[in-house]
């Protein structure tokens, strides 16, 4: 069991989708739709607490892995989150990624929320906060328009000194 | 502690000449901004205005920098009279291209420890920046509920 308690909340992010919050879903669990969002990579998600989670590149190389934490659709999400393609991150304590979906008036609000197991410097947490501002448009333009954003994006530098600086 | 700064970054679908129109237009602004008539499209030195959409006046702020269509930065205190009476704060919005995209950061930062003010802006800035985004998006803006207090300022008046 992982212990949820141990997880502090480090970077929120808050979108408003005129859809609903069972497309929401979807969007967030379906690899049809993140490809299309998410940088190309495709989600594998094991409907259930305790079951596995991966976000696959298109060569086939792991992105991100977890466990799902919480499976109540199409209200809450959460999974344990590790990056996986960069090597430096290896090290790194995995993070809690959820996602809260409320309908709030004509639109459904959608609440992004990472959350830290360790006391993570500023400068690592720089990878999400470019990230998910990015992945989350992505997914509004997606299901408001059809079309994802085209976006291109380096880790910051700033995160990849804090690694260089994690293993001295 | 540090003094609390609040930052959005949203990625919109129109070129940043698009996306200034919509930030300093009341006639755009009115479309996505819950009904709000916000023109900031002067010169810095000049004003800020926001009427609310039973025609009151909400803001009569300074605008400190004007580049457009890359950056702008204006100040911030609302005229309602039920708010608690801080100092102003200041909004900076900076709007760069990709494409014919563009990344629009929005920056509230200059409250003061424990400010009620940060508080609300935090909710309502990701309701207007997203309504924003899919007006320029798709022509039609959002009506969330995001804040009830807000709702019944704006159908009031201050």
């Amino acid at each position: 069991m992982i212990d949820i308690a141990r997880f502090k909340p480090k970077t929120v992010y808050v979108i408003y989708i005129a859809s609903t919050p069972e497309k929401i879903w979807a969007a967030l669990t379906a690899p049809e739709f993140t490809t299309a969002y998410f940088f190309g990579s495709a989600i594998e998600i094991e409907p259930k607490e305790g079951g596995a989670f991966v976000m696959r590149k298109s060569d086939g190389t792991v992105d991100v892995s977890g466990e799902v934490v919480e499976w109540s659709p199409p209200r809450r999400l959460s999974v344990t989150w590790g990056v996986r393609w960069l090597p430096q991150m290896r090290d790194v304590p995995d993070c809690l990624v959820s996602y809260d979906i409320e309908q709030a008036g004509d639109s459904v609000r959608l609440t992004m929320t990472e959350a830290h197991q360790w006391d993570v410097p500023d400068a690592l947490l720089s990878g999400g906060r470019a990230g998910w501002p990015a992945i989350l448009s992505s997914l509004k333009s997606l299901l408001e328009t059809g079309k994802p954003l085209a976006i291109k994006m380096q880790p910051p530098r700033e995160m990849l000194d804090a690694l260089a600086a994690l293993k001295r | 502690m540090s003094k609390p700064t609040f930052v959005y970054v949203t990625y919109i679908a129109a070129p940043p000449d698009k996306v200034w129109q919509a930030l300093t237009k009341a006639d755009i602004s009115e479309q996505y901004w819950f009904g709000y008539r916000v023109e900031a499209s002067g010169k810095p030195g000049e004003r800020m205005t926001a009427y609310n959409p039973a025609g009151v006046k909400a803001h009569d702020d300074p605008i400190i920098e004007s580049d457009p269509p890359r950056r702008l930065v204006y100040g911030w205190k609302p005229l309602y009279k039920d708010l608690p009476d801080e100092r102003m704060s200041r909004v900076t919005f900076e709007l760069e291209p990709f494409k014919d995209q563009t990344r629009l950061t929005v920056t509230h930062d200059d409250f003061d420890e424990g400010s009620v003010m940060f508080r609300m802006i935090s909710k309502g800035w990701p309701a207007v920046l997203s309504s924003l985004k899919s007006f320029l998006e798709t022509g039609k803006g959002l009506q969330p509920s995001w804040d009830d207090e807000a709702k019944k300022r704006a159908a009031a008046g201050a």
